[in-house]
């Protein structure tokens, strides 16, 4: 969908026309109130369930939560899926023609924020004509959309569904982040994000930092199941090659990551994640944003997350019972880390199952 | 929604209409769902097991997954106007620390556990020699969950030395008989005893 309404940002640029590339799943009802918002985290995109051809390897990323009879039953709801401004799989990005210089913005494209991303969610919401999200649901920095929603557009969003999320990024985590771009901005064919002109990928840095991001995503116990210190061959080489099964599966990640994400884009996602911090506004108290807010929320976590660990959901949990607003949260063992939000267990899908089948819409 | 057991229903009596709740080992949830229901509260249940928070979620009781023994160091002085913990104590690690807690978190709270000075208790001990099993409290020593047991004369004590005062309480049996040997001697007849307590414990 095409947008000509000037989009003002936070960095204090504009964007002055934009895509936003989403895909629907069930259907809106008459009174407009049976809308879920689902936003997507780092890597992924507007491809949230379902499968586009049947050559599909996989299907969309929470494929697990959203369909007929899932946690987000389409058979109730009217799902609305859109890839973020940045991104890199239609919505106006970096590797987007920029009308005024009929090239591809590049570096030149503004950062954005979380905030961003909301106030242009709003925009496809009134297009749609969605009149209140039934509820905004996310895992990571999806939950951190969720959270904004309701503090940007209170009234908007009667639920906020935070799964895996934190309120702000620790110390740790926007170290990771910067370690990230250093990869990919020390790549030789990096250009100063100009590699389009040149036609090539700084592919060795995206390919790092997607391996560097991988580990954080899995837990210590997840990666020793998986490979433990199993060989790729029948014995020890001696040499620099691919030695061991986890660094042969780290490769392979990196390596599909490059045929399907832009670094730009990558750059630009880890600083909105970075900039996120919405209870900045007053010195870091988040239960006074939180006070008036009519949304309700439900919160989960996942014992080996350490990415975003059951502690940082805790902080919003906290911030939300001081404000004594309405919340749920639950904390699920699992060894997968934080991807444990796309693995499909039992507890967790019946849990967010009863959430959503409780929340009321119009028939 | 299903029927409340008796303890709860008199707990049920004593909570005043739009008052903010904690209920600490909440279970499934039904009492938070009937106080909702008609006393217009709100609030949170806590509770540990997963088929228990499954529960509340079915009913559209908040709910918040954690370990009572760990603490409540995530709620700020007096921002319940109850905090309720029923048939928990027993089983907890550290009563003494959960019930000061309570009274920091609760402006009042209540209490209900199995009063282990019950006359069947004594005189299964008294007769047997052995552990008393009932069945109420059905585990044998080894594998029960109530580690903490105590008696109604415990509790009061345990409120005096702490300087707690106790504003209400109540006694009744399994099937929410409440007589007059219950009210003349509590701690021979009551099964469960029924306790909102305020005051402040001081840390040592």
């Amino acid at each position: 969908m095409r947008f000509d309404e000037p989009l003002s940002l936070e960095c204090g640029k504009t964007m002055e026309q934009y895509d936003i590339v989403y895909e629907t799943y069930g259907t809106l009802n008459a009174a407009g109130d049976n809308a879920v918002l689902v936003c997507h985290a780092l890597s992924a995109d507007h491809h949230a369930a379902g499968y586009h051809s049947e050559t599909d390897k996989k299907p969309g990323w929470w494929d697990i939560c959203i369909g007929p009879g899932k946690p987000i039953d389409t058979n109730r709801f009217y799902v609305v899926s859109p890839s973020n401004l940045g991104h890199c799989s239609g919505s106006t990005g970096p590797r987007s023609i920029d009308p005024k210089t009929g090239k591809a913005y590049g570096p030149d494209f503004p950062m954005v924020t979380v905030k961003d991303w909301v106030k242009y969610q709003k925009r496809l919401a009134d297009n749609l004509g969605i009149k209140q999200w039934a509820a905004v649901a996310g895992g990571s920095l999806g939950g951190m959309q969720a959270l904004q929603w309701a503090i940007d557009y209170p009234d908007f969003v009667k639920h906020a569904i935070m799964i895996a999320s934190a309120p702000k990024l620790s110390a740790q985590n926007i170290a990771f982040n910067a370690v990230a771009r250093q990869a990919i901005m020390s790549d030789p064919d990096f250009h100063d994000g100009r590699y389009y002109d040149f036609n090539v990928v700084p592919a060795g840095g995206l390919k790092v930092a997607r391996m560097l991001g991988h580990i954080t995503y899995l837990s210590d116990d997840a990666m020793g199941d998986k490979f433990g210190r199993a060989l790729k061959g029948d014995k020890l080489n001696y040499d620099y090659g691919v030695e061991f099964e986890v660094e042969s599966y780290l490769r392979y990640q990196g390596e599909s990551f490059v045929n399907r994400f832009d670094a730009n884009t990558y750059l630009l996602m880890t600083k909105a994640l970075d900039y996120f911090d919405p209870a900045l506004e007053k010195d870091g108290d988040l239960s006074a944003i939180l006070q008036d807010i009519p949304t309700k929320f439900f919160l989960a976590s996942f014992t080996t997350d350490w990415r975003f660990s059951p502690e940082r959901s805790k902080e919003i949990v906290k911030a939300l019972t001081d404000a004594g607003r309405e919340v749920s949260y639950l904390e699920f063992e699992s060894n997968h880390g934080h991807d444990a939000f796309l693995v499909p267990m039992k507890h967790y899908l019946d849990a967010f199952k009863s959430y959503m089948s409780n929340i009321e819409i119009s028939t | 929604m299903t029927p409340l057991r008796p303890e709860l229903q008199k707990i049920c009596g004593w909570i005043e209409p739009e008052s903010r709740v904690l209920d600490l080992g909440c279970g499934d949830g039904a009492l938070l769902e009937w106080l909702q229901a008609n006393r217009n509260i709100t609030g949170y249940g806590l509770d540990i097991d997963p088929d228990n928070v499954q529960a509340c979620l079915t009913k559209k009781v908040n709910i918040i997954q954690a370990d009572i023994d760990v603490g409540l160091s995530d709620f700020d002085d007096d921002s319940f106007d109850y905090v309720i913990m029923t048939q928990a104590l027993q089983a907890l690690q550290h009563p003494n620390k959960t019930l000061s807690e309570m009274v920091r978190v609760g402006c009042k709270s209540i209490v209900t556990f199995p009063n282990f000075g019950l006359w069947k208790h004594r005189l299964y001990l008294a007769t047997k020699g052995r552990m008393p099993v009932s069945k109420n409290l059905p585990a044998q020593w080894y594998d029960t969950q109530n580690i903490h047991l105590c008696t109604v004369k415990d509790f009061e004590i345990f409120c005096k030395d702490e300087a707690l005062s106790i504003s209400k309480r109540d006694f009744v049996d399994y099937t929410h008989q409440s007589d007059s040997l219950m009210r003349l001697w509590p701690n021979v007849f009551g099964e469960i005893a029924l306790y909102e307590i305020n005051g402040q414990i001081n840390a040592k």
